[in-house]
C-alpha cells in the first residue's frame, strides 16, 4: 500500500515537473512570438525574386557542391543584421536618420536618394519575377501587379505594425515550400550531406565559379535590409532590453533563408545539374524546365518565386518609405491611419504602383534594369556597411552597447570581405568580360 | 471642375514649396556631424569617397563606351 502511495507521489511530481516545464516553454514561445518579426521578415524576403534565381543558377551549375559555402553565409547575415538591432533598439532612430545626424547632410542625401533608387529598382525587379512566376499558370502580368499592389495596400491600411508584420510572417512561412519540393524530387542524400560537410571548388576555382561565388554573397547582404530592419525595430518599438531577443530573430531568420537557399539548389541540383541543364537564367525559367521533369517541384518553385518576390516588395517599398519620413519628420508609422501619415503612405503606394507600371510597358528594359540595380546597389551598400560600423563604435551613441573588440573583428572582416566581393560582383556585371 | 483642379494646383504648389523649405531646414539641422570625428572615422571616410569617385569613373567610363 504504501508502495503505491510513493509511487503515485512519484508520477505526480513528474507530471506536474513536467507541466512547469511545459508551460515556461510555451511562455517562452508566445513571449517570441510577440518579439519575433523584423530578423526574421528582413532574412527571408532577402531570398527575393533575384535571390531565388541565384540559388536555382547555383544548384543547376553545381549540383550541391556549394551548399558547404551558403551554410558560411549564415554568419555573415548574422553579424551584418544584429548589428542594424542593437542600433535601432539603442537610438530609437532608422537607419537613415542616424546617418544624417553622425555623418552630416551630405553622406545622408547621398545615401538616401541611392537608397531611393535602388529600392525602386529592385522592386521593379521583384514585379519581373513576380509577374513570370504566374504567367507559368497563364495569369497576364496586368493582373499580378493590380493584385499585388492591392493586396499590399490592405496589408498597410490597417493602421497597425502588429497585424502587418504577422502577415509577412505568414508569408514567410510560405517561403518554406521549397522544403517539400525538395522531397518530391528524391535528392541523393549523400551528396547534400557531402556538399554541405566537404569544402570544394567543382571544376577549380575558376572566374564562372568566383561570379557564382559573389551572386551569392551578393544577393545575402543588400543595402535595403539595414535600413529596413533598423526601422522596423523602431517602429516595433524595441527597447535595450529587447536586443536579446532581437538577435535571437536574426539568428531564426539568417538560418531560415540559408535553409531555403539550400532546397531550392537542392531541388535544381537533383534535377536540372543531374540531366546537365546547367545554364539557369532566370528562376521562371528554372520552374518551366523542372515542370517537364516533375509537374509540382516546377509549380513549387514557380509559388516560391512569387511569394518570394512579393516578400521583397513588401520589404523593400517599406525601407524607402520610412527613411524619408525620419528624415522629412512626415509621420511614418504602420501605426499610423492613413490621414496621420498621408506623404508616408503617398511615398510607399508611388514607388510601389511606378515599379509595377514599368513591368506593363512593352519592350521595357527589364534587363538592363536588373543590370543597374546592382551596380547602384554597389555603391550604397559599402557606405551603409561603413556607417553601420562606425555608429557601431560610437560610445557616445550606443553607450554600454557598442562593439566589443572581438565584435568588431568579426564584422570589419565579414564587411571588409562583402565589400570587396560585391563591389567585383557590380563591376562583373558592367563589365561581364572580365570573369567569364 | 475647374475650381477643383485650382484647389488641387494650389494644394501641390503648397506641398512642394512646404517641402522644398523642408530640405533646406534639413540641411540646416544636419550641418555638422555629431560623430565624434577621431582618425579612424577621417580615415574610412575618405577611403569611402575615393571608393566612390573610381565606381563613378567606371561607371561614367562604361558609359561612354556604350555610347561610341
Amino acid at each position: 500500500m504504501r508502495v503505491i502511495q510513493i509511487q503515485e507521489i512519484i508520477t505526480m511530481k513528474i507530471f506536474s515537473k513536467l507541466y512547469y516545464e511545459y508551460r515556461r516553454i510555451w511562455k517562452i514561445i508566445v513571449l517570441y512570438l510577440i518579439i519575433s518579426g523584423p530578423g526574421i521578415v528582413v532574412m527571408v524576403a532577402d531570398n527575393d525574386a533575384g535571390g531565388i534565381t541565384t540559388y536555382a543558377a547555383t544548384g543547376a551549375k553545381y549540383g550541391y557542391n556549394l551548399i558547404w559555402f551558403l551554410l558560411l553565409l549564415i554568419p555573415v547575415a548574422y553579424f551584418v543584421q544584429e548589428m542594424t538591432v542593437r542600433l535601432g533598439a539603442v537610438t530609437k532612430r532608422g537607419h537613415a536618420e542616424a546617418i544624417f545626424e553622425s555623418f552630416g547632410s551630405f553622406w545622408g542625401w547621398f545615401s538616401l536618394i541611392d537608397l531611393m533608387l535602388v529600392d525602386w529598382l529592385t522592386l521593379v525587379t521583384e514585379f519581373i519575377g513576380m509577374s513570370a512566376a504566374l504567367s507559368i499558370f497563364g495569369v497576364p502580368p496586368i493582373v499580378t501587379i493590380v493584385a499585388v499592389c492591392v493586396l499590399m495596400g490592405i496589408m498597410v491600411l490597417n493602421g497597425r505594425y502588429w497585424t502587418w508584420e504577422k502577415i509577412s510572417l505568414l508569408f514567410c512561412a510560405l517561403n518554406l515550400i521549397y522544403i517539400p519540393g525538395a522531397f518530391l524530387v528524391h535528392p541523393q542524400v549523400s551528396g547534400i550531406i557531402h556538399g554541405a560537410l566537404i569544402p570544394n571548388f567543382p571544376g577549380g576555382f575558376n572566374n564562372q565559379l568566383f561570379f557564382f561565388l559573389m551572386a551569392n554573397i551578393g544577393t545575402t547582404i543588400a543595402p535595403w535590409m539595414l535600413f529596413f530592419q533598423q526601422s522596423a525595430v523602431v517602429d516595433k518599438g524595441m527597447k535595450e532590453k529587447d536586443i536579446p531577443w532581437g538577435k535571437f530573430d536574426t539568428m531564426v531568420g539568417s538560418i531560415l533563408t540559408v535553409v531555403v537557399a539550400i532546397f531550392i539548389v537542392i531541388v535544381t541540383g537533383a534535377i536540372l545539374n543531374a540531366n546537365n541543364i546547367t545554364d539557369i537564367e532566370s528562376a521562371a525559367q528554372a520552374s518551366q524546365v523542372l515542370m517537364h521533369f516533375n509537374k509540382y517541384a516546377g509549380m513549387f518553385l514557380a509559388i516560391g518565386l512569387f511569394n518570394a518576390g512579393l516578400l521583397g516588395a513588401i520589404c523593400i517599398s517599406l525601407a524607402s518609405s520610412w527613411a524619408f519620413g525620419e528624415i522629412f519628420g512626415w509621420a511614418h508609422s504602420l501605426n499610423n491611419k492613413i490621414k496621420e501619415a498621408p506623404w508616408f503612405y503617398a511615398n510607399y503606394f508611388f514607388t510601389l504602383i511606378t515599379a509595377g507600371l514599368v513591368v506593363l510597358i512593352p519592350h521595357a528594359p527589364l534587363v538592363l534594369i536588373t543590370l543597374f540595380v546592382q551596380v547602384i546597389a554597389v555603391t550604397l551598400l559599402p557606405a551603409a556597411l561603413v556607417f553601420l560600423l562606425l555608429l557601431l563604435n560610437d560610445k557616445k551613441t550606443m553607450g554600454e552597447y557598442k562593439n566589443g573588440l572581438l565584435q568588431n573583428i568579426i564584422g570589419t572582416s565579414i564587411v571588409v570581405v562583402i565589400i570587396i566581393l560585391s563591389t567585383l560582383y557590380g563591376i562583373s556585371t558592367v563589365f561581364p568580360s572580365l570573369f567569364k | 471642375m475647374l475650381k477643383k483642379i485650382d484647389v488641387i494646383k494650389e494644394q501641390l504648389k503648397k506641398a512642394y514649396e512646404d517641402n522644398f523649405e523642408k530640405i533646406i531646414e534639413i540641411n540646416e539641422r544636419y550641418s555638422h556631424p555629431k560623430i565624434e570625428m577621431s582618425r579612424a572615422v577621417k580615415i574610412s571616410l575618405l577611403a569611402l569617397r575615393f571608393y566612390l569617385i573610381i565606381l563613378v569613373g567606371l561607371l561614367v567610363y562604361k558609359f561612354i563606351t556604350l555610347l561610341k
